[in-house]
């Protein structure tokens, strides 16, 4: 018979059983045979481009499972396909945390999905690693502390950007056309990094919005300011706009740096048409697969090796290979390094103590770092330049400031 | 304040975009009576067309008339089988179709044609900037071939038993079905010539914006104010509708608001048009017996 004191034993009974589960030190999802990870990539949708980065990450983890595993266990990688739409970013991170009951999360791809999911992440202190998005707020330990990107950021770049120029020349004013979202702002924030309460002064920034049918107004704005430099961050459709119409207004600074997410030959630089753009600077972190300077590399070899041996239909060609095979093997070296112990505290704190760490797919003299105070894994790019039918990097590493 | 000249010559370049899809905007409004959501994506899968038939080896102008053609039977095929069965559901339904309509052609031309920003041949000469760079070859020709179109379209409603028949339809189906007006038919006309006009507008924005499936998503609702600024019923007042707004948004958002409001400015003109001037500059004033 069910009366008051059932019911209410048996609730107890109900509230107590959770914490006899959390009793146990064990981490969700490591048992002694397994370490379970979840993944978030956009297979379909508008971005399924990037499809490609988790696709090679399962294979990654599937040859070092035949190789042994990490300290006795074997990866299981669940990939999961969020269309690039934030609403089901949220759906299949809380089916990988709460319903597979992943240890970590790995490389979820893009800024707004990210922005998705990124309180509730950290609400549950999961990790939640190495993310596939330029924008700076991932490394940001006071508020996300459980959240860490991996690329350069976007103002990183922008910091090596202003490096550059000021070095040349130390009073040269600046035009910015950026993008006014999350994105084109990064630029601003980096540029005024190093030019401080110069800022004011030697800058002219003009946003436009993407609804914008062209940013000719903006250009034409940004002319009349005199720059001697002009910076644009926005994204490919508008960038190739931007360097069409600099070169029918005649207008050429003496330098022109463009954001390294709209340096596509494909998409930007031959729609913009390819001798219009000779000069541009931007910067890059990766090996790129079609550059014949790597043939004889050894970190390439490698590469070039295990897509022959386990991806052999894929496109060598496409850079997010060489991207997510660098990313790969950062979270492998993270795993080997937490020994034997997989709580996700561990997991955080060996993911936040790389140093110097070499990755074979990232450019000669880039190498990760990161600390409990530092959560921007790679702060170093080198600048090429558009010669009309490549680019071509010059100069040596350079590093973002410390802010 | 030395930009100004060239911020008015930029302005008018891009609304001579703003200009075309007003047209085809107007034209829907003339036909059925309704403002189709759609429009700016049918133009832009019309566009792909067009490209597709450039790049298997098609000369342009080829290209061009049978794009035109093939957008005119996909127009007429589109409210065949879809707003046909809703013809007397309420003005919320037919809402609910366009938006429908826009996520699933938006979609259809990424699957088909992909995502990537491309590059669209243009067939006016581009080779010495005017004006300083401000105007293009191609946007004057562009242009020249948007009057062209707004000719054509007056002559056509004016000057045409045809013409008049669907305006009948529009206007008025119940009388101009008891005149012998086949008045399906004629919203389907309606149609087919809307599509038509934005497959003309799409080939004619494209190399300016460059081609991708969302490339008529902003610019719709820059072309929707100025269609309303000239009257939604009038052809002439959308065209210079559309060239006033592409001004009046380049010197707002160099000198008054700022850039960030550009697009605020092009809704407040839609909320200042039908609050003091329903009709538009140019458009009639339709008083009704009620």
């Amino acid at each position: 018979m069910l009366n008051r004191r059932t019911l209410l034993a048996a609730s107890a009974a109900v509230l107590s059983a959770p914490r006899v589960a959390c009793a146990q030190p064990a981490t969700p999802g490591v048992t002694a045979t397994e370490i379970k990870i979840g993944g978030i990539m956009p297979y379909s949708g508008p971005a399924s481009a990037y499809g490609v980065i988790g696709r090679l990450e399962q294979v990654y983890f599937r040859v070092l499972n035949e190789a042994g595993g990490i300290a006795g266990r074997k990866i299981n990688f669940i990939s999961l396909d969020d269309g690039y739409s934030p609403p089901k970013t949220v759906e299949q991170a809380r089916r990988l945390i709460e319903q597979e009951r992943v240890a970590f999360l790995f490389n979820t791809l893009g800024t707004p999905t990210n922005s998705a999911i990124v309180r509730y992440v950290n609400q549950r202190k999961v990790p939640h690693l190495f993310l596939s998005t330029g924008a700076d707020k991932w490394g940001n330990p006071q508020e996300n502390p459980w959240t860490i990107g991996w690329q350069p950021s976007y103002r990183t770049e922008a910091q090596i950007y202003a490096k550059h120029l000021l070095a040349q020349k130390p009073d040269a004013r600046i035009a910015v056309l950026y993008q006014n979202d999350d994105f084109g702002k990064d630029y601003l924030a980096g540029t005024r990094d190093i030019l401080g309460d110069r800022f004011e002064r030697q800058v002219k920034t003009v946003s436009h919005e993407v609804t914008d049918a062209t940013i000719d107004s903006q250009i034409v704005s940004l002319q009349s300011s005199g720059a001697d430099a002009m910076l644009t961050a926005t994204t490919p459709k508008f960038a190739a706009q931007t360097i069409r119409k600099m070169h029918d207004i005649g207008w050429k600074p003496p330098a022109h740096y463009l954001t390294n997410v709209s340096i596509s030959v494909a998409a930007v630089m031959q729609p913009a048409g390819p001798e219009k753009g000779v000069g541009i600077i931007t910067s890059g972190y990766l090996k790129d697969p079609t550059d014949s300077v790597w043939r004889d590399d050894p970190g390439m070899t490698e590469w070039r090796g295990f897509m022959q041996r386990h991806m052999p239909d894929a496109d060598h060609t496409d850079g997010n290979y060489p991207f997510s095979y660098g990313v790969s093997k950062t979270m492998e070296h993270v795993l080997r390094q937490c020994g034997n112990d997989f709580s996700r505290e561990n997991i955080m704190k060996q993911a936040t103590s790389l140093q110097n760490l070499e990755i074979p797919t990232l450019l000669p003299g880039i190498r990760v770092n990161t600390s409990a105070t530092n959560y921007h894994p790679i702060r170093q790019m080198q600048l090429q330049r558009w010669t009309g039918s490549t680019w071509e990097r010059f100069g040596e590493v350079l590093e973002g400031a410390r802010v | 304040m030395e930009g100004l000249p060239h911020q008015i010559v930029a302005g008018i370049a891009t609304g001579g975009i703003y200009a075309s899809v007003a047209l085809a905007l107007v034209m829907i409004y003339q036909a059925t009576h309704h403002v189709n959501f759609a429009q700016g994506e049918m133009a832009t899968f019309s566009t792909y067309i067009a490209l597709t038939l450039i790049q298997a080896g098609l000369p342009y102008w080829v290209a061009f008339v049978v794009t035109v053609a093939v957008s005119f039977v996909i127009g007429v095929v589109v409210e065949r089988v879809l707003l046909r069965p809703m013809h007397d559901a309420p003005v919320l339904a037919h809402v609910g179709i366009f938006i429908g309509l826009l996520l699933v052609i938006s979609n259809l031309s990424g699957w088909i044609f992909d995502y990537t920003v491309k590059a669209f041949p243009t067939p006016f000469d581009t080779g010495a900037p005017m004006l300083g760079g401000l105007v293009s070859g191609h946007e004057l020709g562009s242009t020249a071939v948007t009057l062209a179109v707004l000719t054509l379209v007056y002559l056509f409603f004016r000057h045409t038993s045809l013409g008049l028949a669907m305006r009948a339809a529009a206007y008025n189906p119940v009388s101009a079905r008891l005149v012998g007006i086949r008045v399906g038919w004629m919203l389907a006309l309606g149609w087919g010539l809307a599509a038509a006009i934005g497959a003309v507008a799409g080939i004619m924005v494209a190399p300016v914006v460059f081609l991708e499936p969302n490339m008529m998503l902003g610019i719709l609702l820059y072309a929707f104010a100025g269609a309303l600024l000239g009257g939604i019923d009038n052809p002439a007042g959308a065209v210079a509708g559309g060239f006033a707004v592409g001004i009046i948004e380049n010197i707002g958002g160099a000198y008054l608001v700022g850039t960030e409001l550009k697009l605020t400015l092009a809704l407040a003109i839609i909320i200042a048009v039908l609050l003091f001037k329903p009709s538009g500059l140019f458009g009639r004033v339709v008083v009704s017996r009620v």
